[in-house]
């Protein structure tokens, strides 16, 4: 079984410790701190941003065929800054260097491109592969001095000669100066030529060759501001309709777009969002009805969100409830003012699809992460922690007491950190590999190989 | 840090939030486990729910940084505020705050969130603050657009805010306005950084090297509203004149500011 198949979903096998990237200290330093986390289409490759706007690739070795338990491991491939902290001297405040999201591009050639955003700007970046350089020039010499030409008495031809890897990421195209907002989500079009940034109350459609302009396809901006009360928060595109859209709002409502019937999307063609169950409703309803992250399955026939406490999945044929209803971490709906108190309460956490869409993934605190089995119903808490990082070890299921009698290997909800958050997880496009961003550690865990 | 003992604070806040304690306490039909009960439950659930009110505020108001503000994290919390506000509307809970004046204490509290509420951001060109009428309207197109809320007391809410703004104009006008309102609308004009007229659109065509980098520096350091005026001085610009009086008016603002804390 390979995943991509159908059947078996997350919890017919056993999730092990593979690897983990970064500083083990305990003083993490805010620079560090991971804030996206993307596999490539082939899964190869694996990028990760972080709030010093730097970006990391990581490469999927390949397998050895010596050590064939040991599956490919991913190892540092390309490091590089990728935004620079900036000051809007318009505003009198700062830019974040803060990498919110990084999209990969289909690959179409030796090279790879992705697009990377901070709050105001996205750079497509080219990375590639320089193993070889040329030798026996006859212009110049091995130094790269120029020669004297009254010294050339013969000819030759530059011969290429083979030289360490060199992994190269160069920026190709920097898109800015059209977000008054801060952007929160990025999209790469099915059409491999178009994508989408959207901040807090805009969409722009851009090409990727074009950077002095972009399309705005959506605007709730209002004409006057104070009676602004909802905000978007996430958008992508349709992974195969080009003129099909997406995106959520902070009143847990998501509206489809699509981009023929009008040049500006103001007006949905869907409308999705579940009534309110009255009796549960508080003063913090509509905060955690808040949609913080919104991705369609592979398929194109489902589209998952996610809100404070828990994952919905949607059959876009059904617009007024979602198919499915996962719970997170219920146990949270006590504690709500705390976690208003603290800002917990508008934590952003991001959701994944596995290959076959038949398992879905969320994180949570304490270095928890979750994830559901949408065949067989199951679900299942794991921890990202230094403690279960022996390789190969089986991730032991956590669970959190809410009741009052503690069991043993239980945790109970007061003893939570709250300030290990997993917000960013990935899911290999194909296989059982799974990484997970916990603050300025990265995670990668597979399935165990019998 | 200090998460986890913020979450020991609140607990109690907590058990009171639980599912929606949704206040019916005059509304006689349904009690919350008897009469006597529910007006013991009165006083601390109003305490609960002026403290989340307070904490909101306060939150709003913590966005004299150098980072922009989360747009998202104010919208919410202006929304709960709303919420709030209508709730204790309905109640006539709002009415009875101000009306019961028990002297100092309610008028200290009012000040306090004035106090909040001004702060060092641009007070836009002396833009005029709304009344309490445009606060009416955004709240009745607010109400349509939410179709599935559970508003079901929309109809009603309408009665006791006009009654409330009748109240307003008898009482405090200048205090009571100030509270509530025009922290929510100055909070936007905040986080909108700008108002219609105002600088950005006059010199969104400037290139950014005419600034003088410490001129802007040094608003950095000290009030942002202040590196504006800086900057601006060093233009001749029909707007100057209106800038610096800002300036001006708000160290008069300061001054008024210390005046009553002073005072108090």
């Amino acid at each position: 079984y390979r995943g991509a198949g159908g059947g078996g979903g997350s919890n017919d096998f056993q999730w092990c410790f593979s690897q983990v990237k970064g500083a083990i200290d305990e003083d993490v330093a805010e620079a560090d701190i991971i804030s996206t986390v993307e596999f490539n289409y082939s899964g190869d490759l694996l990028a990760t941003g972080d709030k010093g706007g730097r970006v990391v690739i990581f490469q999927r070795e390949q397998e050895n065929k010596s050590r064939p338990h040991s599956r490919g491991e991913y190892n540092v491939y390309s490091t590089f800054q990728s935004h620079e902290p900036e000051f809007d001297y318009l505003k009198s405040l700062e830019i974040e260097e803060k990498i919110n999201k990084i999209r990969w591009l289909p690959q179409q050639n030796a090279a790879h491109f992705l697009l990377s955003t901070n709050d105001k700007t996205i750079k497509l970046w080219k990375i590639s592969e320089r193993d070889k350089r040329a030798e026996g020039y006859n212009l110049k010499d091995e130094d790269g001095r120029l020669r004297d030409p009254f010294r050339i008495t013969a000819l030759r031809v530059p011969i290429l000669k083979p030289m360490d890897l060199m992994v190269e990421a160069s920026p190709r195209r920097i898109f800015a100066n059209a977000h008054t907002y801060h952007i929160n989500s990025i999209s790469v079009n099915s059409d491999h030529e178009t994508y989408l940034s959207a901040d807090d109350l805009r969409i722009n459609l851009w090409h990727l060759e074009i950077t002095d302009r972009s399309f705005n396809i959506v605007d709730i901006k209002p004409a006057n501001m104070e009676e602004l009360t909802e905000v978007i928060t996430a958008a992508e595109f349709h992974p195969h309709h080009c003129n099909v859209f997406v995106y959520s709002s902070s009143k847990g409502t998501i509206r489809l777009c699509d981009m023929r019937s009008s040049a500006l999307c103001d007006r949905h063609s869907k409308f999705f969002e579940e009534p309110e169950d009255p009796s549960s409703r508080s003063f913090f309803s509509e905060i955690i009805s808040s949609i913080s992250d919104v991705k369609f399955s592979h398929s194109g026939r489902y589209m998952m969100t996610r809100d404070y406490l828990s994952v919905k999945v949607w059959d876009l044929n059904m617009e007024n409830r979602p198919i499915e209803t996962y719970q997170v971490h219920e146990y949270l709906r006590s504690k709500l003012c705390s976690l208003y108190e603290n800002d917990c309460i508008f934590d952003k956490f991001e959701c994944c699809w596995n290959g076959s869409d038949s398992a879905i993934m969320t994180g949570s605190y304490n270095n928890f992460f979750r994830m559901f089995d949408r065949n067989t119903r199951r679900d299942i808490t794991l921890e990202a922690s230094r403690e279960s990082s022996k390789p190969r070890a089986i991730l032991k299921p956590r669970k959190v007491c809410t009741g009052g009698k503690r069991k043993k290997d239980e945790i109970s909800v007061d003893s939570l950190d709250f300030n290990k958050k997993i917000l960013h997880t990935a899911w290999h496009p194909v296989e059982n590999i799974i990484a997970v961003a916990a603050t300025n550690n990265l995670y990668i865990f597979q399935d165990k190989i019998n | 840090m200090g998460e986890e003992e913020g979450l020991h604070q609140t607990q109690l806040l907590d058990t009171m939030f639980v599912r929606g304690l949704k206040r019916k306490c005059f509304d006689g039909e349904e009690d919350i486990e008897g009469t006597l009960a529910g007006i013991k439950a009165i006083p601390s659930y109003n305490l609960q729910r002026q403290s989340l009110l307070d904490m909101s505020l306060v939150k709003l108001q913590l966005c004299h940084m150098l980072v922009e503000p989360n747009l998202c994290r104010s919208v919410l919390i202006a929304n709960t505020v709303r919420q709030i506000q209508e709730e204790m509307t309905q109640d006539g809970t709002w009415q009875m705050i101000n009306t019961q004046s028990t002297g100092q204490a309610s008028l200290d509290r009012l000040v306090s969130t004035d106090i909040l509420c001004r702060s060092s951001r641009e007070q836009a060109e002396g833009k005029h603050v709304p009344g309490y009428s445009t606060f009416n309207k955004d709240f009745e197109s607010d109400q349509a657009q939410d179709g599935s809320e559970t508003m079901s007391t929309a109809s009603s809410v309408q009665a006791p805010r006009n009654l409330q703004s009748n109240v307003w104009e008898m009482e405090n006008p200048q205090e009571n306005k100030g509270n509530f309102q025009k922290s929510l609308d100055q909070i936007f004009e905040t986080l909108e950084n700008k108002s219609p007229n105002s600088v950005e659109d006059l010199f969104s065509e400037v290139d950014n090297s005419y600034y003088d980098l410490d001129t802007m520096l040094t608003g950095m350091m000290s009030n942002t509203k202040m590196g504006h005026c800086d900057g601006l001085e060093t233009f001749s610009s029909p707007t100057t004149a209106t800038s610096s009086s800002n300036c001006k008016s708000d160290l008069n603002e300061l001054d008024h500011i210390v005046e009553i804390l002073v005072e108090s």
